[in-house]
């Protein structure tokens, strides 16, 4: 067995850590040693949490202006139009991305008990690569840099440079697969392989453009008319189904069972979990394009596979919640598998909801109105956040070899403020949004439009108002956590060498 | 009947091939043999504590 001390090299100077191991090494005696890459993992998840908190003030920024349109200072760079970009990407590539890469390589590198492809300088490649791609993409947002498509604004040179990172992120993924010495691929690693091999071709397709100059930022896209739009929405719904799905449902099927130390309720389930949710989730694109120029039978087609997309996600929240039978008192105790239980719940709720606004009929009253946000969040914050959340309470003292959180209690705060907080976003967003979608298509006795658009803006100030409260608790949580997870990282290097001792 | 007219009538019918490829994948997962190994492939995360 390698010692802790070689296994832990870059903690040198902390005595604690390798005493903490060191103790903890019987327990697999018959098995071979591995040393798994974990800079770079505690790296992510500071990267994550760095990221989560800008994305999240970003929001309140931008709900804000949408309620008081002078904070955009009537400046072009702090515009709503670049700074929404700015909050999107921030949330879901930047947040939700290094925790992906983060988390995916941890998983991997357990379930197969081998090291990571590549090793640390592939480890440490794929981190600044991944935060170069964020700065060059945020900063070409605020100057005006951007293609114009939903969440594919990056640029070109952009692009080619994401592309690179995530080849190099699939071999060492891949390659870390193929060393396993565990003989079977668990399921939370099939999760992450269709979340970065179907993204690598997502991106790839949906950017084929051609740069004006060699250089100069603009280019463009193949594509044009409806076939853009095609596959623009193809690219945008397949990013949800397979970077905010099928990615964090890899986290959900590693990190709950750990957390509740029992296995999954039914790995048969996640089986077929897996194979549905990759049968049916490519073809559900066509739903946001919903009367308009595509022809009628693709637009049936992806309303059609978007409702038979219930199953999947009534498989997977059934096994996640279910993990907990037997075990429904460790939610009372241990309120970070709060966090992630309520991420299923989320995960089943927003994944019936979204079906729903596919069918045409409602698409036509929920479409472009803040249906579509509340939506949106009730899985971004609900779903995405929640299931991250969950998971780096429970890796911050496995990474650092803390005993436990600095205090649950605050934990319990984080997980009500931020409740609380997404019920204010969401239930404001559908009065918002269906009142929004009624007034749009009222006609007075005469067949005229009873209500001009700027009354409909009008009648949704308040409804702002509580979005933005909503999101603001939502930030409020994240920085008590990000103030817990730094006393746990602090706290127990300060605490008397006897103190850990004790506890291993 | 040429083999151009066999291959693109069985391109057609590509969602009957998916479909028989996902019940087949469901049968596998379902099929009481297999029971117990799936039940152990479960325990993978909770045995990587090395």
């Amino acid at each position: 067995m390698l010692t802790g001390s070689s296994r832990f090299r870059r903690e040198g100077t902390d005595s604690m850590t390798a005493i903490a191991t060191t103790d903890a090494l019987p327990a697999q005696s018959a098995r071979t040693a591995f040393e798994p890459v974990e800079d770079v993992v505690r790296a992510f998840v500071v990267a994550t949490m760095f990221w989560g908190v800008a994305a999240f003030l970003m929001g309140v920024v931008i709900a804000l202006q949408l309620a008081f349109p002078l904070l955009n200072l009537d400046l072009e760079w702090t515009s709503f139009g670049r700074l929404r970009p700015l909050h999107t990407s921030a949330a879901i590539f930047a947040f939700g991305g290094n925790a992906l890469l983060g988390t995916s390589i941890h998983v991997v590198q357990r379930t197969c008990r081998a090291r990571l492809f590549g090793g640390d300088l592939m480890g440490w490649f794929l981190f600044w690569g991944y935060q170069l791609f964020i700065v060059l993409a945020a900063t070409g947002y605020l100057l005006g840099v951007t293609q114009s498509k939903e969440y594919a604004e990056p640029e070109w040179y952009v692009d080619l440079w994401l592309t690179l990172v995530w080849v190099a992120y699939l071999v060492a993924f891949a390659g870390t697969l193929m060393k396993r010495e565990e003989p079977h691929i668990y399921v939370a690693n099939w999760f992450y392989l269709a979340f970065i091999l179907t993204i690598a071709m997502l991106h790839i397709v949906n950017n084929l453009a051609v740069p004006v100059s060699p250089f100069g930022t603009k280019s463009y896209i193949l594509f044009s008319g409806v076939q853009d739009a095609m596959v623009q929405w193809w690219y945008g719904h397949n990013a949800v189904g397979f970077f905010l799905t099928a990615g964090f449902l890899g986290m959900m099927y590693y990190f709950i069972p750990k957390q509740a130390d029992r296995p999954i309720y039914s790995y048969r389930l996640s089986i077929v979990h897996f194979w549905s949710l990759i049968f049916l989730y490519i073809w559900a694109g066509p739903h946001h394009l919903h009367y308009t120029a595509l022809p009628d039978w693709a637009q049936t087609l992806g309303m059609t596979f978007s409702i038979m997309l219930w199953m999947p996600s009534w498989g997977g929240m059934i096994n996640g919640l279910m993990t907990l039978s037997g075990a429904w008192d460790k939610l009372r105790t241990d309120p970070a598998l709060r966090f992630s239980v309520t991420a299923v719940a989320f995960y089943g709720m927003s994944t019936f909801e979204g079906p729903v606004m596919s069918i045409k009929p409602v698409n036509g009253l929920s479409h472009y109105t803040d249906w579509t946000i509340g939506h949106v969040h009730s899985g971004a914050l609900g779903w995405v956040a929640f299931i991250v959340f969950g998971a780096v309470y429970y890796l911050v003292p496995v990474l650092w070899r803390r005993p436990a959180l600095y205090s649950t209690r605050l934990v319990s705060w984080h997980f009500w403020i931020a409740t609380v907080g997404i019920v204010l976003y969401i239930t404001a967003m559908w009065v918002s949004g269906i009142m929004q979608g009624l007034m749009w298509r009222a006609y007075d006795e005469l067949g005229f439009l009873q209500y001009a658009f700027v009354e409909t803006v009008a009648a949704m100030h308040p409804f702002y108002l509580i979005r933005a409260l909503g999101g603001l608790c939502f930030l409020v949580g994240s920085l008590i956590m990000v103030y817990n997870l730094r006393m746990t990282v602090r706290g127990a290097a300060v605490t008397a060498d006897g103190a850990i001792r004790a506890t291993a | 009947m040429d083999m151009m007219e066999i291959y693109s009538l069985l391109r057609s019918l590509w969602v009957v091939w998916f479909m028989a490829l996902f019940l087949g994948i469901v049968a596998w997962a379902l099929w009481p043999a297999n029971r117990r190994r799936f039940e152990d492939h479960g325990q993978i995360p909770l045995r990587d504590d090395r």
